[in-house]
């Protein structure tokens, strides 16, 4: 427990007769990069919020650097940084001045200077909010947050309604404080998102955890059939392989047949389909394996 | 003292911000000159005789410093930080260690100053261009009228936000309340173009209060040191109830 940053046990938050976190358990280890990932609606900002100390909560123990987030001292605030879904900045300061103002409300801030070469925003330093980009605008978001020189960062949503190079980049920013020995809890509904930054991910869907582990294990994965698929052309006979487990076919438009097998043993399957193909000079056109992406995981964890 | 400097820390940057904001800079400090201009031209140098024959373009000195000194307070920060808080800046602000009351006076500080700023610009314009007395012998009066209805404006500007839904709500509901106040309390119009029943009404509320005292302050023929200190208390009680609603019910997180 003493390595935990977060740790949460049986939490529950009800908005009215709508109730949004039904028993969340979660402990989030120092220096760990940690996303919760889950649809629109799931809970995700309601808990993250709680663990802010912006929100009470109906039940449960919650513990965020050692301290209960219901009383949020500002000593514990000086320990931690927030990034608020959706852009928060004065429009009419410029980047350096943004940073200048917060870095004040903290005893040990981190050098401005610094913090914009950090967050990459160095041929901006003297440009108004308002006429940064949207991706710019988050990495001042994330450099506010930084500026306090925080143990544990918050960042909800980061990188949402981002082109994908505005979103490459701010991914590279965020996988950058990991070397600063940050630990960071990430909420996102990008599957790539969670991947490609987190340690481990939690998977939220109607207020409860239905998943969590590192990328390559959530949901079992590895216990998951991966998929065979090829194409044959119009004519040939595929009956000395359809008795392999798994398969099936589609016809396709120019009479021949898209042929998919889901199988737990790929290298013996596929070496049965190249036997066949070579023996008889078969072509297996678009030949593609493909292991479950955690996208598959998610959408069957989350039913949507 | 770590909390005072904070509260300078914030107040700059609001000194900053709203010097920066077109919107704010005209409204708060071009608009109340061009009505003075606008008021003086159109009634010239006529006299009142209702009000021992004060002149029109003296008695405008004191109404427009009024207006000038509730757009500062009350409309200023009834947009500025409903403004604020629909972005997200008071609930991401919540998130510091920067004590909360320190992210208040730091704006209602920016308010007052830019008061003081717009009462001197006023009078000075009023003395170069209109020949209006500066009233030096009851200094004392116009400053204490200037701190207690600045700081019961600014309570009342804050207690606004709390009925303000939106951003783009700020604006109509700010002109609704004080348009109607400036006509009926003799800011716009001088008062003894006003029914007297309109007049009584208008007492009730502390525009016509706040006026009332800044004009016996300024006017050359008021005998004395020029406190009206029942109007000062009447627009002390209403200071008062926007302070006990704004600790009430402020809120720190965006409606929408």
């Amino acid at each position: 427990m003493s390595d935990a940053a977060i740790s949460i046990r049986g939490l529950r938050k009800s908005y009215d007769d709508l109730e949004a976190v039904k028993g969340i358990d979660l402990d989030v280890q120092t220096e760990e990069i940690f996303a919760v990932l889950g649809p629109n609606g799931a809970g995700k900002t309601t808990t993250v919020e709680i663990l802010e100390g912006y929100r009470d909560r109906d039940a449960g123990e919650v513990s965020v650097l050692g301290v209960d987030p219901a009383d949020p001292v500002p000593a514990w605030r000086e320990r931690i940084g927030i990034v608020l879904q959706g852009t928060t900045l004065e429009p009419a300061l410029t980047v350096a001045e943004s940073l200048t103002q917060y870095a004040g409300y903290f005893r040990e801030p981190r050098d401005v200077e610094e913090v914009i070469a950090l967050v990459g925003l160095g041929d901006q330093a003297g440009t108004r909010a308002r006429k940064l980009s949207g991706g710019q605008q988050r990495r001042l978001d994330v450099g506010i947050a930084l500026i306090g020189d925080p143990d544990l960062l918050f960042l909800d949503e980061p990188t949402t309604g981002f082109d994908p190079s505005a979103r490459r980049q701010a991914w590279e920013m965020i996988a950058g404080l990991r070397d600063l020995g940050k630990t960071v809890l990430l909420t996102t509904h990008y599957m790539e998102e969670a991947q490609a930054l987190a340690d481990r991910v939690a998977i939220i869907a109607d207020g409860r955890i239905v998943a969590q582990d590192t990328p390559e294990n959530l949901g079992d994965r590895r216990l998951l059939p991966s998929t065979i698929t090829f194409h044959l052309a119009a004519g040939v006979d595929p009956s000395g392989i359809a008795t392999i487990d798994g398969f099936g076919y589609a016809e396709s438009e120019d009479g021949g047949r898209d042929v998919r097998i889901q199988t737990h043993a790929a290298v013996e399957t596929l070496s049965r389909l190249t036997a066949w193909s070579l023996q008889r000079g078969i072509e297996l056109d678009q030949l593609e394996v493909r292991r479950p992406s955690l996208e598959d995981v998610y959408l069957e964890l989350t039913d949507s | 003292m770590r909390p005072i400097s904070l509260a300078l820390h914030e107040f700059r940057f609001a000194q900053k911000v709203f010097w920066r904001n077109p919107a704010s800079v005209f409204f708060t400090a071009l608009l109340p000159v061009i009505f003075l201009v606008i008021f003086a031209t159109i009634f010239g140098n006529d006299q009142i005789e209702e009000l021992d024959g004060v002149k029109v373009t003296t008695y405008y000195i004191p109404a427009i410093v009024t207006l000038a000194v509730i757009s500062a307070t009350m409309v200023n920060l009834a947009m500025n930080v409903t403004i604020a808080r629909e972005q997200g800046l008071l609930k991401r602000g919540r998130g510091t260690p920067l004590p909360p009351w320190v992210f208040i006076v730091g704006r209602v500080g920016n308010a007052i100053v830019i008061s003081a700023v717009m009462l001197v610009v006023v009078t000075l314009i009023g003395k170069l261009l209109y020949d209006a007395p500066i009233p030096w012998e009851r200094i004392p009066a116009v400053l204490v009228t200037l701190v207690v209805g600045a700081s019961a404006f600014c309570c009342l500007g804050l207690a606004m936000t709390v009925i303000i839904p939106t951003r783009e709500a700020a604006s109509a509901i700010t002109n609704a309340i004080t348009l109607p106040l400036y006509f009926i309390s003799g800011i716009f119009i001088p008062e003894n173009e006003i029914p007297d029943g309109v007049l009584s009404f208008a007492n009730h509320f502390p525009v016509r209060d706040f006026f009332e005292a800044f004009f016996t302050a300024y006017s050359p023929k008021t005998v004395g040191s020029g406190f009206e200190w029942g109007d000062l208390l009447l627009v002390a009680i209403w200071g008062l109830a926007g302070f006990l609603i704004a600790i009430r019910y402020f809120r720190w997180t965006p409606r929408q």
